[in-house]
C-alpha cells in the first residue's frame, strides 16, 4: 500500500499537525518508504496467532479506587503556558 | 582531580568510604570535566552545578555519619527522558520548552534514595526517536571516539548518545537511559562502554516520558559490567505507580559477576548472519563464540526464524504507540504553544514548530497505521508477528539456551550527517536489526565492549536473555569483558 499527497494531509489533521504542500510532498516519499519496508509482513503466515497484549504473563495490576494524591493545582499549572487562577486557559471554543 | 574520573563506580565507592577523597572533591572533578569537555561532545543539554555540589555535600554528612547508601556520592547523567523535579527535563525536544516537573521519575528517585548525585540531563534524539541522536533540538552530540588518523567528527549511536558519550569521555561515572528498540545498546556499542536493557517490567516507567509504552525500559551505561549491575540494582524496584512494573523482587546482580559459566548453554543464531555484513563483524562474533567455549560453555547453533520481521513489525507498532503518547503535547498544559485562529489551529501550528522531522514523520505513520480500514492490516497483523518472534524465543529457551550471542550492531560509528541515511530513513532504522527482536519479546539484553574495528572504532557483541535473568547477562558479559579488555578514546576533546 502507498499512500498520496491527499492522504498525507488527510493524516497530517488527524495528527494535528500544520503542514504545508512542500512539507506534504517530502512526507508523501518518507511515509512511502516505510510503508514499503513494512509491506515484507505480507510473507508471514499469522493465521490462528493471537496479537499479543503483553510481552510478561502477568495479570493487570488492580488498586483500591481510592484517593491517595491531590490538592495540588498549583503544581499542576506551573509549567502551562497560560493559566489563570488555577485554570488552564485556551482560546474560545464555543461562540 | 582529573583523575578521580577516572575511576569506575566499584573503585570510587571504595575510595569514598575509605574516605580518600569526599564526595565533593570527586563531584567537583567532574563538573570541571563537563565545562571543559561540553562545547566540544554536547552531551549534556543541562549541567546541574549547584544540585550537583548539594547532593555531594550531603553525601560528604551521610558519609561521615556512617549512614552511606549504596551509590553515596557517586555522579551520575540523566538521560533528559527522566523526569527531574524542577530541573530541565524536555526529551531533547522544543515542544517541552522550559518544561521542569514538579515530580521525580521512579527510577531517578531510587538512584537519589541510595546517595548518587545528579550532575544534569543528557542530550538524547528527540523523544528517543533516533539511533544517532542527530534528531535532538539541541544538536548531535559527538562520539569521543574517532577513527585512527582523522578528525572527522562520529556519531554516538542513539537514542541514549548523550549518556554514552559521557560515559565514555568520563564525564559522569555512570549514566541512566532507555531502550524502546536499541538505544541503550547501539549507542554502549559505539562508545565501547557496557549497556544493559533489562526486561520489560523491571525498571519502572513511572515518570519517564513515553514513547512507545509496551516497548520502553529504562537501563544503565557503564564503563563496564560490574559498574552497570551496580546502577541496575538501584534503578530497579517494584512500583506501584506502574501497572507494569513486575512483583519481583530485585536481585543482588553484582553477586553474578565472576561466577563461572562452565556447563551454560549458549546459543548463536543463523539469521543474525546477515548479507553484506562486514567482515570484522563476522570475525567479532566468532572470537565472541571462541570466548564463551574457552570459559566452558556449549555452543549450540540455533533459529529463530521470523528474526527479519522484528524491524518491519516494530515500525509499525512503536510509531502507533508513540502517536498516541505524543498527543498529550498540544501548547496547553506544558511547554511550547504557538498561537493560532482557534484552538485546533493552535494545536497544528504548535505541535508543527514543536516536533522535529523524524518524530513528525512517526507521528504520521503511526496515526495512519491506527486509522479506520488499515488498522487489521498494519497493527493487529504487527502485534501478531510480535507473538511469533517471542514464541521463536520461547522454544529456543525450553530447548535449554541459557543465554543468546548476536553482534550488537550491523556496523561501528558511522559519520555525523552521514548522507546515505539522512535521505532514506529506513537506512537509519537498520541500526537496530539486532536489538530491536530483543524488545519485541520483552526480553533482557546487554551489549559489552569486545573489540577495535580496523580503523580503532569499538565493536560490541549482545546477549540476550530469558525473562528476569539478567544475572546470567551479567555472568557471561563480564566473561567477553575479561577475554576482550576495556576500551578508551584517546582523548581529544
Amino acid at each position: 500500500m502507498s499512500v498520496d499527497i491527499d492522504t498525507v494531509k488527510r493524516v497530517a489533521r488527524l495528527s494535528r499537525i500544520a503542514v504545508d504542500d512542500a512539507d506534504a510532498e517530502r512526507m508523501t516519499g518518507e511515509l512511502n518508504a516505510i510503508l514499503g519496508f513494512v509491506e515484507q509482513l505480507n510473507e508471514v503466515n499469522v493465521e490462528g496467532v493471537e496479537p499479543m497484549t503483553s510481552v510478561i504473563p502477568m495479570a493487570m495490576k488492580k488498586r483500591q479506587d481510592g484517593v491517595t494524591d491531590g490538592n495540588k493545582a498549583d503544581d499542576i499549572v506551573a509549567n502551562a503556558p497560560v493559566s489563570e487562577d488555577n485554570f488552564f486557559v485556551v482560546p474560545k471554543v464555543v461562540e | 582531580m582529573t583523575e578521580l574520573t577516572k575511576l569506575t563506580i566499584a573503585e570510587a565507592r571504595e575510595k569514598l568510604a575509605a574516605k580518600a577523597f569526599t564526595a565533593t572533591e570527586l563531584t567537583e572533578a567532574y563538573l570541571s570535566a563537563i565545562d571543559t569537555a561540553n562545547e566540544k561532545l554536547n552531551a549534556y543539554v543541562a549541567v546541574t552545578h549547584d544540585k550537583a555540589r548539594a547532593m555531594a555535600k550531603a553525601s560528604d554528612e551521610r558519609i561521615a555519619k556512617g549512614e552511606a547508601g549504596a551509590l553515596e556520592g557517586i555522579p551520575l547523567g540523566i538521560k533528559d527522558l527522566f523526569a527531574t523535579e524542577d530541573v530541565h527535563t524536555q526529551a531533547s525536544s522544543h515542544i517541552l520548552d522550559g518544561f521542569k516537573p514538579k515530580y521525580e521519575s521512579t527510577v531517578t528517585a531510587n538512584l537519589w534514595a541510595d546517595g548518587a548525585v545528579m550532575l544534569g540531563k543528557l542530550n538524547m534524539d528527540e523523544f528517543a526517536m533516533g539511533s544517532s541522536n542527530e534528531t535532538s533540538y539541541y544538536g548531535p552530540v559527538i562520539n569521543p571516539w574517532r577513527a585512527e588518523g582523522s578528525n572527522a567528527d562520529l556519531v554516538p549511536g542513539g537514542s541514549s548518545g548523550g549518556s554514552a558519550a559521557a560515559v565514555s569521555a568520563l564525564l559522569c561515572a555512570g549514566a541512566t537511559a532507555t531502550d524502546t528498540g536499541g538505544s541503550i545498546r547501539q549507542p554502549a556499542a559505539f562508545t565501547g562502554t557496557v549497556g544493559i536493557k533489562p526486561t520489560y517490567g523491571r525498571c519502572s516507567r513511572w515518570g519517564t516520558v513515553a514513547f512507545a509504552s509496551s516497548l520502553d525500559q529504562a537501563g544503565p551505561i557503564a564503563r563496564d559490567v560490574r559498574d552497570a549491575a551496580i546502577l541496575l540494582k538501584s534503578m530497579a524496584s517494584v512500583d506501584e505507580k506502574d501497572t507494569t512494573s513486575v512483583d519481583l523482587p530485585v536481585p543482588d546482580y553484582e553477586a553474578a559477576i565472576g561466577q563461572s559459566i562452565k556447563g551454560m548453554k549458549i546459543g548463536i543464531p543463523r539469521e543474525y548472519r546477515l548479507d553484506g555484513m562486514p567482515e570484522e563483524i563476522e570475525a567479532l562474533w566468532k572470537q565472541g563464540i571462541d570466548w564463551m567455549r574457552d570459559a566452558g560453555a556449549e555452543i549450540v547453533d540455533i533459529s529463530l526464524p521470523h528474526t527479519k520481521y522484528a524491524l518491519p513489525a516494530y515500525y509499525i507498532v512503536a510509531p502507533a504507540e508513540a502517536s498516541s503518547n505524543l498527543a498529550r503535547y498540544d501548547g496547553v498544559r506544558y511547554g511550547l504553544r504557538v498561537p493560532g485562529k482557534d484552538i485546533a489551529d493552535m494545536y497544528e501550528q504548535t505541535r508543527a514548530a514543536g516536533f522535529g522531522r523524524e518524530v513528525k514523520r512517526r507521528i504520521m505513520i503511526g496515526t495512519y497505521v491506527l486509522s479506520a480500514g488499515y488498522y487489521d492490516a498494519y497493527y493487529l497483523k504487527a502485534q501478531k508477528v510480535r507473538t511469533l518472534i517471542k514464541r521463536d524465543f520461547e522454544q529456543v529457551f525450553d530447548q535449554g539456551v541459557d543465554a543468546i550471542l548476536t553482534p550488537a550492531t550491523p556496523s561501528a560509528a558511522f559519520g555525523i550527517a552521514d548522507q546515505e541515511m539522512a535521505s532514506d530513513p529506513v537506512k537509519m532504522y537498520l541500526n537496530d536489526i539486532f536489538t530491536v527482536t530483543v524488545n519485541m519479546a520483552g526480553l533482557p539484553g546487554i551489549a559489552v565492549p569486545a573489540g577495535l574495528d580496523a580503523k580503532g572504532l569499538p565493536l560490541g557483541l549482545q546477549l540476550i536473555g530469558k525473562p528476569f535473568e539478567e544475572e546470567t547477562l551479567f555472568r557471561t558479559a563480564h566473561v567477553i569483558e575479561q577475554a576482550a579488555g576495556r576500551f578508551a578514546p584517546n582523548k581529544w576533546w
